[in-house]
């Protein structure tokens, strides 16, 4: 079966007003199946959102240059025409984003925010949309959605505003929902119950996910594969069970070694020092030299192979397979 | 909503108050004797002392003060002490001109100030960009006395389109009276344009790069709707406000305009009055033109208040 997403060498490099390059994202390749839930982690200024905005099309077009190959359903969708683009947007590619608390529009209802789209994309009158907006914040378990409906987002929490988000995104059922951090700015209960919501979503459609988080806790329970991105790229991509057992990369095996601070965002790495590099040039060698115990003279010549570990699990490094060098 | 009318409603009446001691106070404090004023060339001390107490000016102060607000509460605003015409039926004579004028001054802001505004905000940093700004640089450091002037040059004398000066009233003859005021309308419009332009332009700037505008084009909603829909919505509630304001300035500040197009309107009553120093009509049209101004900043407040859904309740 092909993969209903393939990304391949996804490069997006950013220019400044003052002439400043910014390699936001280097060579990202990775493939999704229907039905799979890939994690995608990584430090804060890793490229995840980058990566996410170029999939859907939404990075400034004067400022961002995205090229490389991103298939869906077998079209390249960085090919594709503005329009073309619009029409699958909200559609067949829907986004939640990391923000519950500004991502609606202060000035239009719930409801209206909801009925927009499926007028857009379904064709359906205003009354029809309606009817199916409530059933919809119904499906997200939001109380009395009768009333809600008619309500504006100030009136509402954190965690109803991102059930009220991923009620959007799920208006026109989806194939690729991208969740970026879908409840890093929620309190921990709210965060189980949207995260409920989306291994729900993942029992009852047939749509990819990509779930983008710190906490490698959520990525673990919901989950199939995981892709660990450090300076712009994937340094590891693995099944989730193989990465937390068997990490191949040294940057994994420094990021798990901070999981017992789960609540927290992984900013700062108990166990990695240092910072991520200068991103205006490409580094020459590895990324992680700077800050692998493992760095050796032959890391930082030239970018590493990619290594495969087995099925679906592979390692940008040059030391792997990584055997006992646990540090 | 009604609870809120009224709240501002109450919160008038202090407002009023306070402006209302001022101009009648500051009345005190120019220079000259009224009743002298009014007796005119009569010399006669009973008819002075006849005047003062027919004025209350003999009174003490506070006393005047009340029969000068029971008077305006019952509509009368005085005389003029010049031409012995009730002030009110002045004001309302005037009052219609500068409100023609003023309108349509401000639509003309509007219309411009607008679209150029959110044109150069979803075209920045191009040729488009560019222009607005070098337009709105020229509209707000252009006088009006100097633009006024141009315009009644190119349309008047050169080509001959425009009345160079007088007013027609609508009633009489709609078309005159739009040719009449049309170059005083733009040259007040204009300047007015140039502020919304940069208050539009910075607001959807601001909003275009938001969250929800972001949220709306994930949606893949047509990007006039994203536009015209999610940013403008947000964006043009504060530049609406700053356009009422704007109104209330122009119905009292087209004192140049008024008098270079020898436009009858408020601009030149005041004028007139202060130069020939009659009090009662300085009194009253400061008066109006300040209530007039509280009031528009008033609606102002309840039109926010109405399209941001967050001040609601
Ligand atoms: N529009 C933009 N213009 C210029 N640089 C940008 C832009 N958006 C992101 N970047 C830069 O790209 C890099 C990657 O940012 P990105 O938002 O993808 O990080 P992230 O992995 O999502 O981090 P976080 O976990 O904090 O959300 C950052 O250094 C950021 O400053
Ligand atoms: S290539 Fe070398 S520096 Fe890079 S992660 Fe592997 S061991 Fe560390
Ligand atoms: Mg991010």
């Amino acid at each position: 079966m092909t993969a209903l997403v393939d990304v391949a060498n996804l490069r997006v490099v950013f220019h400044g007003d003052r002439g400043q390059t910014m390699h936001a994202v280097e060579t990202v390749n990775f493939e999704l199946a229907r039905g799979v839930t890939l994690g995608l982690v990584g430090e804060s200024g890793c490229g995840k959102s980058v990566t996410a905005l170029a999939i859907m099309g939404l990075l400034p077009k004067a400022s961002a240059d995205v090229s490389g190959y991103v298939g869906f359903e077998g079209t390249n969708l960085l090919g594709l025409t503005n329009a073309a683009m619009r029409d699958l947007r909200g559609d067949r590619l829907a986004m939640i984003f990391q923000e519950p608390m500004t991502s609606l529009n202060p000035a239009f209802t719930i409801g209206e925010q909801i009925i927009e789209t499926l007028v857009r994309h379904r064709g359906m009158n205003r009354a029809q949309a309606r009817a199916r907006a409530i059933e919809l914040l119904r499906d997200v378990r939001i109380p009395s959605p009768e009333q809600r409906v008619d309500e504006y987002p100030h009136k509402l929490s954190g965690g109803m505003r991102q059930r009220a988000m991923v009620a959007i995104a799920l208006a026109c059922d989806p194939q690729l929902l991208i969740a970026d951090e879908p409840t890093t700015a929620l309190d921990v209960t709210i965060q189980a119950q949207v995260l409920d919501l989306i291994r729900s979503l993942k029992r009852k459609t047939n749509a990819a996910i990509i779930l983008i988080s710190h906490d490698l806790g959520v990525i673990a329970e919901i989950c199939d594969e995981v892709a660990v991105m450090y300076a712009g790229e994937i340094v590891e991509h693995a099944p989730v069970d193989a990465l937390f057992e068997v990490p191949q990369h040294p940057y994994t095996i420094g990021l798990l070694a901070s999981i017992p601070r789960l609540d927290r965002r992984v900013e700062t790495l108990a166990t990695i020092e240092g910072s991520l590099p200068d991103m205006s040039e490409v580094p020459q060698g590895c990324r992680f030299a700077p800050r692998c115990p493992f760095a050796s003279e032959i890391c930082v010549g030239s970018p590493p192979p990619i290594a495969n570990i087995g099925a679906r699990h592979w390692s940008r490094c040059v030391k792997a397979p990584l055997e006992e060098v646990r540090p | 909503m009604l609870s809120l009318l009224g709240k501002r409603l109450l919160q008038l009446i202090p407002t009023l108050f306070f402006v209302s001691v001022i101009i009648f106070s500051l009345q005190q404090l120019l220079p000259g004797d009224p009743a002298l004023i009014m007796a005119g060339e009569e010399r006669d001390p009973a008819v002075i002392e006849q005047i003062r107490q027919q004025y209350h000016l003999d009174r003490p102060f506070p006393v005047q003060y009340v029969y000068w607000v029971q008077g305006v509460l019952s509509g009368n605003l005085g005389e003029s002490m010049r031409i012995h015409v009730p002030v009110l039926d002045l004001i309302l004579q005037k009052l219609p001109v500068t409100i023609q004028l003023g309108s349509m001054a401000i639509v003309i802001a509007l219309v411009i100030g607008i679209s150029a505004g959110i044109i150069s905000a979803i075209k920045k940093n191009t040729f488009w960009d560019y222009a607005a700004n070098a337009f709105a640089l020229w509209g707000i450091s252009t006088p009006n006395f100097w633009l006024g002037i141009m315009l009644i040059f190119l349309f008047s004398v050169k080509l001959g389109w425009l009345p160079a000066s007088g007013y027609v009233p609508l009633t009489e003859d709609w078309r005159a009276s739009l040719a009449s005021t049309i170059m005083p309308a733009f040259v007040l419009g204009n300047a007015i344009a140039a502020i919304l332009m940069r208050h539009t332009r910075s607001a959807m700037l601001q909003v275009l790069e938001s969250d929800y505008v972001r949220t709306a084009r994930a949606k893949g909603l047509y990007e006039r709707t994203v536009i015209f829909k999610h940013a403008m919505r947000n964006a043009l509630t504060p530049v609406i406000t700053l356009g009422a304001i704007e109104f209330g300035t122009l119905l009292s500040g087209a004192v140049l305009t008024e008098q270079i197009f020898t436009i009858p309107g408020f601009g030149k009553l005041i004028i007139d009055a202060v130069f020939n120093r009659d009090y009662a009509v300085v009194q009253g049209v400061v008066l109006v033109t300040a209530t007039v101004y509280i009031v528009l900043n008033l609606l102002a407040d309840i039109a926010y208040v109405l399209v941001n859904p967050r001040l609601r309740n």
